[in-house]
């Protein structure tokens, strides 16, 4: 299981990776999109892949899955679901106010990006 | 088990909730701020005395025995951080009241402030590494929020690049926690400590720590600070103020603690990495400092030259090098803070944000002209000032390690400091007002001061607020260097924890 766990964290993070490098800022987003899931599948690899019981302790059981991992994923994933609302929204009012979608792009109406 | 140590973190999120629900009505907000700030710095100050007197405090939190549960610790360095930090929000929160815009104010502005400040004192207080990656988070959500509000052109450009270097540095954040939870199947800090240290640190860990490096020196801006410089220029000034004197620190923090407390293991290897970055963020932040002409650039390269010092202080791994780096960042804290609001002042005051557009301002505001210099002195390192006993201590430990060139370097950096401060003070202060030109940057200097042309007016009352605030912090600056004597007390407390994770690990660990 572990091989196909790690192709796919590989294939996400280098996606990822390859969408941050472009200029759309829409492009951008999904790339640190598609780069937090990678990351949370990783946490779930590298915690060990079990197919064991639930992870109830004292009912007898004899194998059971670590929960630690799930609960930081979650937690995890609650983060960067809002993070990534908040980077869309972000990315449409700076495309309204801008009137250009590209991270340091040439601006509408204006002499040119001087920081 | 001491269930003082969740209020830092419990009362600003009570406010921020709170206020959510009462956007509109500002005196409010004002009032319930300032009563919570100074709660804030009694209840820090409360911490910081039990700690001195009674050793590490901790807090399990739903009463799970470590290493399982979520433990709260303050040892004497997280507690005297804490302390520092609200004094320094209490300043920033009085200059918002001078210069933030009723426009901001009616939009949560206060809400986030405080959970901002929510995310910097659970940081320092936390002892889970997954918990410091959440407060973190809460944070920086917050810090974007801040970066965003009012909107304007340099915001909506510079925000984007804030938020997708941070994203970056997060999602990092969590593959070092799964690399780390893999390799010793373990999160509390303490346990993590005895367990690397049982497992010897190298091969696999070596590279755990140097990503986990990585991640806190984006957040830090040492060395990893191409997105400083920019970011840091388009808020106000008081988001500035909150932003230069606590987020970098908080990441500053969490390099001292990872590399003392989790990973102290291989010196020879952690500290060359972290020695060669300070050396370069000290030399490119002086230099930063030093070229440019505008004051906002100017002030966010000190931050750096700062961010540098005190890496370099954690780099000599010494003793006098550990209670140096407590000593300085307390110093860094309120200094930073005061810096970037003497700075906004001095924009409103002048008009402009290009030094060749002041001069003269000492006519007008002799009381701001002061002020700022006695911070370039206390940022330089001048006896009587709060700089100077942490840059002793921090070069003393450097030359004591055989690290010459590099306090060398340290020692030409404040020097820069000084350059470049005094360069605003005499082209600002002194010389001759220049005739007014054109009016083109007008709009932007009143950006940066964060006064629109409509709230003008409703500015004009709480205006004296702005001085207050900067006095404020300038008498702690000043009175951390004179009482310097019984500050190293508390500076060697917890330099002593620094120096030795044994202490941390006892108090955590024990029963």
């Amino acid at each position: 299981m572990e091989w196909i766990m790690a192709i796919a964290v590989g294939a996400l993070f280098m996606i990822g990776v390859y969408l941050i490098l472009s200029k759309s800022l829409l492009r951008v987003i999904l790339g640190t999109s598609l780069l937090t899931h990678g990351v949370h599948l990783l946490l779930l690899t590298m915690a060990g892949l079990k197919r064991g019981a639930a992870p109830v302790l004292g009912g007898g059981a004899d194998s059971y899955a670590d929960p630690l991992p799930q609960a930081l994923i979650l937690t995890s994933i609650v983060i960067s679901f809002g993070i990534t609302a908040l980077y869309f929204v972000l990315a449409y009012r700076s495309y309204q106010t801008r009137g250009t979608d590209e991270i340091d792009g040439k601006e509408a109406g204006d002499k040119g990006a001087e920081s | 088990m001491n269930n003082l140590l969740v209020l830092p973190v419990l009362l600003p999120m009570a406010i921020a909730v709170f206020l959510m629900f009462f956007r509109k009505k500002i005196v409010l907000q004002r009032t319930l701020g300032v009563i919570g700030g100074i709660a804030n710095i009694a209840i820090a100050a409360f911490i910081v005395m039990k700690v001195r007197s009674e050793g590490i405090l901790t807090l399990r939190l739903g009463g799970w025995e470590p290493p399982y549960g979520i433990v709260f610790v303050a040892d004497m360095f997280a507690a005297v951080l804490v302390l520092a930090a609200s004094i320094t929000g209490f300043a920033v929160l009085l200059y918002s009241f001078a210069s933030i815009g009723r426009e901001r104010e009616e939009h949560y502005y206060y809400t986030f402030f405080h959970f901002l400040l929510v995310g910097v004192y659970g940081s320092f207080m936390t002892g889970d590494i997954f918990n410091l990656f959440v407060f973190f988070e809460v944070m920086l959500i917050s810090s974007y929020a801040l970066i965003t509000l009012g909107g304007s052109k340099k915001q909506m450009r510079e925000a984007p690049k804030y938020l997708l270097v941070n994203i970056l540095s997060s999602t990092l954040f969590v593959a070092g926690v799964a690399y780390l939870y893999a390799s010793v199947g373990t999160l509390n800090m303490a346990h993590l400590s005895l367990r690397i240290a049982e497992a010897g640190q190298g091969g696999v860990l070596n590279v755990i720590a140097v990503l986990f490096l990585i991640v806190f020196s984006l957040k830090a801006g040492l060395f990893l600070f191409f997105w400083l410089p920019g970011s840091y220029a388009s808020p106000p000034f008081a988001v500035r103020a909150l932003f230069g004197g606590l987020l970098t620190k908080v990441g500053l923090y969490a390099i001292v603690r990872t590399f003392t407390l989790i990973f102290p293991g291989d010196p020879s290897f952690t500290n060359g990495w972290i020695a060669a970055m300070a050396a370069v963020t000290m030399l490119l932040g002086g230099i930063g400092a030093v070229a440019y002409r505008d004051i906002p650039r100017i002030l966010n390269y000190n931050i750096l030259i700062g961010v540098g010092f005190v890496a370099f202080g954690l780099a000599t791994g010494s003793r006098d090098g550990m209670d140096g780096v407590v000593f300085y960042m307390v110093h860094d804290i309120l200094s930073k803070g005061l810096m970037f609001i003497l700075g906004g002042m001095l924009i409103a005051a002048a008009g402009s944000d290009k030094l060749d557009r002041m001069g003269g301002l000492m006519k007008v505001r002799p009381g701001l002209g002061w002020m700022f210099f006695i911070l370039a002195l206390a940022l330089t390192g001048i006896p009587p000032l709060s700089g100077f006993a942490g840059k002793v201590l921090i070069v003393r430990g450097g030359l004591d390690e055989g690290m010459l060139a590099l306090s060398l370097l340290a020692l030409a950096s404040s020097l820069l400091t000084l350059y470049s401060l005094v360069k605003i003070f005499r082209e600002a202060f002194w010389g001759t007002e220049p005739e007014n030109e054109d009016e083109e940057t007008e709009s932007d200097a009143k950006q940066a001061s964060g006064a629109g042309r409509s709230s003008e007016a409703a500015l004009g009352k709480t205006k004296a607020f702005a001085g207050v605030s900067a006095v404020f912090l300038l008498l702690f600056v000043i009175g951390l260097g004179l009482a310097a004597n019984g500050a190293y007390g508390f500076a060697s407390q917890a330099g002593a924890v620094l120096d030795n994770p044994g202490l941390y690990i006892e108090a955590v660990l024990k029963e």
